[in-house]
């Protein structure tokens, strides 16, 4: 901040400016009273739950409303393998994007371009859900989950992952729609990131005779590193908490299935399937509700850690 | 790199230094080339959503659509009454959304710099702008429509105002950053109030990122499902009563598509291209916004 100029000191500061502070004040501890409230209200609603089932709730891989029988195991287990496959997929497209857009591309071509990608992230998740369901569905039980069970279904060590009858949803699918949702977020948060990296360091190695590509391995990732795992995390947390797209293509079933094209489902699919059939004040509400506090833990934990390190970073 | 350059030097060492030459420049042309495949990948997805989109929404597109209100399979329905509620809901969301998140933004840029609550504020809008819109949901429901008898178009509005306050918070912050300090002082040494300057000066000079901001919002809550289900739910009758469920399209498409009925599913794909369109519409109209006038 530049000097600022010293002003006669008013006898009294105007109402409207204490007003006006007061009010821009309270917003924002209404911001944090939002977080706060959505953590509680999410406790208090699941406690039900937490009291009937204890540390087992963690540990239990039961969904059973017959029985009154509710257990998170299979959810949180959904959850985090679709969204690592997720990452798994859209890391290395999205820093080629990103790559592309920064280093590679004709300058009148990075724009458009790069608004495309935005737009990518844009579409309704429910769009993803639908397309995925219609379109993608069909395409894997069809032609990619016959032809991966045929090539590695028989293979020691990694077949398991590739058994099964193809049926076009689950786990695998589900983990490409997340896949084709995060990589505009995390190709759009790398590209900013590049673009920090001063252009003295860049010319100076290209100065030394080096390539584009090793000019970004030898200059840009070590040089934005960090900033580039936030950016990564915070695709994890829009992959962790991704209800639509993930409750069409996943084939919701309450079991741990050990191929990659069994069904599953993920706790915001889970919420999203079940929540009409749980009346006010039932247990699998509680449950349900349960299960959202953790979700909430788990995508509070990943989105911090992704703004710590975007912020050391200095971007965002 | 394995083949590495000895002692001598490149000059005495031609042989093994063409060699390393031409292998740096090929590993450069294999990843210059994936990167490119990468973009035509992420591309390739965006044109073969909307190509989907056109294909199978564009057939079911007629003016029945946009006049008759959801109706069983088979009778010929459309979405007026989907389309209807999402107005209202995402109207009244980024209403009740947007003066609060401009005044939390004002706070932050304004009042707050290097204090520790406007660090918390900062982070606490961050995570929430991140936050699964699945989750607001749920939250809504356990204080507005599980303690006051229902699901409600209030409701639904109040679950699209929590996500448009982090979004609209962040670009009103970066906008009024960017006013330099000469603009303020010349204020302040007109002898205007500090308040008069921000809501004078400071947000006539931001208002263009201020209005990109309310747009990628409105573009953002129109497309939302999950926060709707627990809220609002969704209604297939006529009604434009807040107190009651109200209908909305992505909860419309989201039920219709689901459903066995060729009419349905076909009715949800229109809803669909609407949508998509619309909220991409938004988005350009942003950044058009957004562009510098130089």
């Amino acid at each position: 901040m530049t000097q600022t100029v010293a002003a006669p000191a008013p006898s009294r500061r105007p109402i409207g400016d204490l007003a006006f502070e007061i009010l821009a004040t309270a917003a924002g501890v209404l911001v944090l009273a939002l977080l706060g409230a959505i953590i509680v209200s999410l406790f208090i609603g699941g406690l039900p739950a937490f009291r009937q089932f204890g540390v087992g709730f963690l540990t239990s891989a039961d969904w059973d409303p017959v029985q009154q029988v509710f257990g998170a195991v299979v959810p949180i287990y959904g959850t985090i393998i679709t969204s690592i496959l997720a990452l798994l997929m859209a890391v290395p497209v999205a820093f080629g994007i990103a790559f592309w857009l920064t280093e590679l591309a004709p300058t009148w071509l990075r724009r458009p371009v790069g608004t495309a990608v935005e737009l990518l992230a844009a579409v309704p998740s429910i769009i993803y859900g639908m397309w995925g369901f219609f379109i993608i569905v069909p395409f894997m039980g069809d032609y990619i989950q016959p032809v991966l069970i045929d090539w590695l279904g028989d293979l020691p060590l990694i077949g398991f992952l590739f058994q099964g009858p193809p049926f076009g949803t689950g786990i695998f699918t589900a983990a490409l729609i997340l896949a084709v949702m995060v990589i505009p977020f995390i190709a759009a948060t790398m590209r900013d990131v590049f673009q920090t990296v001063p252009p003295v360091f860049k010319e100076s190695a290209y100065g030394l005779g080096c390539t584009t590509w090793e000019v970004m391995r030898s200059i840009v990732i070590p040089y934005t590193s960090t900033s580039v795992v936030g950016g990564i995390m915070l695709g994890l947390g829009r992959a962790l908490g991704e209800t639509m797209a993930v409750t069409f293509v996943i084939g919701n079933t309450n079991r741990i299935s050990t191929s990659l094209f069994g069904p599953g489902n993920t706790i915001a699919s889970l919420v999203a399937l079940e929540f009409p059939e749980s009346p006010a004040g039932s247990l699998k509400l509680a449950s349900l509700l349960a299960l959202g506090f953790l979700l909430f833990v788990i995508s509070f934990i990943v989105l911090a850690i992704s703004r710590l390190l975007l912020r050391k970073g200095k971007v965002a | 790199m394995s083949a590495t350059l000895s002692h001598r030097g490149p000059a005495r060492d031609a042989v093994v230094a063409n060699a390393l030459s031409r292998r740096r420049q090929r590993v450069n042309f294999l990843v210059e080339a994936l990167c490119l495949l990468a973009t035509f990948v992420g591309l390739a997805f965006l044109a073969l959503i909307l190509a989907t989109l056109l294909y199978l929404g564009f057939s079911g597109l007629s003016a029945s659509v946009f006049t008759t209100i959801t109706k069983p399979p088979g009778s010929h329905g459309g979405l007026l009454n989907a389309i209807i509620g999402s107005l209202i809901q995402t109207a009244l969301g980024t209403a009740i959304g947007t003066p609060i998140g401009l005044l939390v933004g004002t706070y932050l840029s304004e009042y707050a710099r290097g204090s520790l609550l406007g660090e918390a504020v900062r982070f606490v809008s961050d995570v929430l702008l991140s936050a699964p819109s699945i989750l607001i949901g749920l939250f809504v429901y356990t204080v507005m429509v599980s303690p006051f008898g229902g699901f409600s178009g209030w409701a639904g509005a109040v679950a699209l105002a929590v996500i448009v306050i982090p979004i609209v918070v962040r670009t009103t912050e970066d906008m009024l950053r960017l006013i330099p300090v000469a603009l303020r002082e010349a204020a302040v040494a007109l002898g205007a109030p500090k308040w008069k300057s921000i809501v004078f000066i400071c947000y006539r000079a931001a208002l263009d990122g201020i209005a990109t901001g309310v747009l990628l919002a409105i573009a953002r809550i129109a497309g939302e499902t999950a926060p709707l289900l627990f809220t609002s739910l969704g209604n297939l009758n006529w009604s434009l009563s807040l107190t009651q469920p109200m209908s909305s399209l992505p909860v419309t498409i989201y039920q219709y598509a689901g459903s066995a009925f060729d009419d349905w599913v076909q009715l949800a794909w229109v809803g669909a291209l609407l949508i998509t369109f619309g909220v991409l519409a938004l988005n350009v109209l942003a950044r058009i916004v957004l562009r510098p006038r130089t």
